[in-house]
């Protein structure tokens, strides 16, 4: 860069970067291994680093038959329930945000700071700190169990306001102004000029939310009590009984590899999206 | 911040707001004045009826010493992970900024544990170290170290930081990389001609253009080690041995599930909810700051 280096610190970035990723992989890949053996070769602590010949039989039974323990469910089943989930908080949020951001941003009527500001606050409380109300009320309304209790109230929000209210400021006034002079109503403008334009920005935004949704914990824990309403995080934390003997660990490790999969794939093959939405939506 | 101009419309507006705002008094603004209520009100034995009893809830919290414990335990936990991520993190941004052979490569393969679910996280790093068949359990226990996490609550602790840092890493290299890679490279190049040597030239003008940044990360990190580490204590420990990883959040989930005790519980949330906000809010002064600055 600045100044001819010795051949040792031209040596080191690719030394210290290569220990960065041996650590963030080593991990998964030892789950990966887990996920080709056998149960005995597991439970005997006789794991070693070369994947087995089980790998096959294990994503096999994972998916389309589960485990013979407390989660009966295959895993494919789970899977969906997750994607489910997933889809309905990203496409959810981007709905019901990138219009509310219209409305703030192209319309003056009374009280429009006041709206602002309501959904605005709810940007820095996270569900995990209202958790019990928020389950009553859900349970309330009957939505226990169902794939709107898992998502509807995760939609709840303000962080895709904020990033399309942002994006919105940056599209310049004359394009409003020409499409009126063509004639063109608020829901023309929307349909045919604001929405092209953020094309980008909500692909960015259904990454970092997919991602999020996929991820979530707490609250499908919660929330569902059948089997067959599981997402594959929750399942995964179920297959580990605590008698480590029970716990039918080449199993559990295929799950968690499976569970793994789509956001990682997410991030990977959308890499660009991925990183324009976290950092967009963080600021 | 105002656009030029605007549609006129009572109607419409409001109509497009709907959605957003329904879901957000119902499931945000309700549940959390619910909160509030139930803080200053006890259940009887029963579930049956509650009794207004002002704020006894948040006394009794403050006069119980596994309260305190989780403070502590939350303290610990959230210095440990947000000075480890953030360095391990500064580390390797600061490595792969340079122009190197494979950057981009190294990139993808440090950013992608993003995406993985903390309780998943947790389930992988339970698996190394499970005392009787984890890998490096065996390992360590080869080496003559009596490694066991589900008795020795330091010991499990040690292991919820580690998954939560590797799983932190990768959010934190990206910020960092994004914040190094707008630093003009005239700068450094000055400095260089000066004869700053790469050590100085670090200290002296990257990290202090750099904190802005890792301030931001650092208030992100508290935040994260206090919820969305949920899952993986919830799947490495379960809050335990004997409470040795509750943090308050868990606390929280657990006084209100196995305890019943939901007045206590709604007290907690109600506490953290202030932290949080105090938190925000002293994010969104600093980058107001840095906005004139």
């Amino acid at each position: 860069m600045v100044e001819n280096r010795h051949w040792f610190f031209r040596l080191l970035p690719h030394v210290v970067l290569s220990i960065g990723v041996f650590i963030v992989a080593f991990p998964v890949y030892v789950a990966f291994v887990g996920s080709t053996l056998d149960a005995a070769t597991i439970a005997n602590g006789q794991m070693g680093l070369i994947p087995g010949s089980h790998m096959f039989e294990n994503y096999y039974r994972t998916l389309f038959v589960g485990t013979a323990g407390t989660t009966r469910q295959p895993v494919l089943a789970m899977m969906l329930n997750s994607f489910v989930m997933a889809v309905t908080i990203a496409g959810g949020k981007i709905i019901i945000s990138i219009l509310s951001a219209y409305a703030v941003v192209y319309y003056h009527f009374p009280f429009r700071m006041a709206a602002f500001w309501l959904i605005f606050v709810t940007l820095m409380l996270p569900v995990e700190v209202r958790i019990y109300p928020t389950y009553k009320i859900v349970a309330d309304l009957g939505m226990l169990d169902t794939y709107a209790g898992l998502a509807v109230p995760l939609i709840a929000s303000a962080t895709g306001t904020l990033l399309f209210r942002q994006f919105f400021m940056t599209i310049p006034d004359e394009l409003m102004e020409a499409s009126q002079i063509d004639g063109a109503g608020p829901v023309r403008f929307f349909i045919d000029t604001v929405l092209p334009l953020s094309i980008t920005t909500i692909a960015a935004l259904f990454v970092i939310q997919f991602i999020y949704g996929w991820n979530q914990y707490l609250w499908p824990l919660l929330i569902t009590t059948r089997d067959s309403m599981q997402t594959i995080v929750i399942g995964i934390k179920k297959m580990i009984v605590t008698q480590d003997a029970l716990t039918e660990w080449q199993l559990a490790m295929t799950t968690a590899v499976l569970a793994m999969l789509p956001p990682v794939a997410v991030v990977i093959l959308m890499q660009k999206l991925f990183v324009r939405g976290l950092v967009e939506t963080e600021k | 911040m105002d656009k030029r101009t605007a549609f006129n419309n009572r109607w419409l507006p409001l109509l497009l707001l709907l959605p957003q705002l329904v879901i957000t008094l119902v499931f945000f603004y309700w549940p959390a004045s619910q909160a509030v209520w139930s803080s200053f009100r006890i259940e009887d034995a029963f579930g049956t009826t509650t009794e207004f009893v002002g704020l006894e809830n948040y006394q009794v919290l403050f006069q119980t010493p596994a309260y305190y414990q989780a403070m502590l335990t939350t303290l610990i936990f959230s210095s440990a992970v947000a000075f480890l991520s953030l360095s391990i993190a500064l580390l390797l941004a600061v490595m792969a900024d340079r122009e190197l052979r494979g950057g981009g490569v190294y990139r993808t393969l440090l950013i992608w544990p993003y995406a993985v679910a903390p309780a998943i996280a947790g389930v992988l790093w339970y698996f190394m170290f499970q005392p009787s068949l984890g890998m490096v359990a065996r390992g360590l226990r080869g080496m003559g170290y009596d490694w066991n996490p589900l008795l020795n609550g330091n010991q499990a602790l040690l292991l919820v930081i580690g998954a939560a840092t590797w799983k932190q890493i990768s959010y934190n290299f990206l910020f960092f990389l994004a914040g190094l890679q707008s630093i003009p490279k005239s700068l450094i190049e000055s400095a260089a001609i000066d004869g700053a040597r790469p050590a100085r030239r670090f200290w002296t003008i990257i990290f202090p253009l750099l904190s802005p940044t890792a301030f931001f990360l650092l208030v992100v990190n508290v935040v994260y080690v206090f919820f969305d580490t949920f899952g993986i204590i919830d799947a490495v420990t379960g809050g335990g041995p004997s409470k040795a990883t509750t943090t308050l959040v868990y606390k929280v989930f657990a006084d209100g599930r196995l305890g019943g005790d939901l007045g206590g519980s709604a007290a907690q949330s109600v506490i953290l909810m202030v932290i949080v906000i105090a938190l925000t809010a002293v994010q969104f002064r600093y980058v107001e700051r840095r906005v004139n600055y």
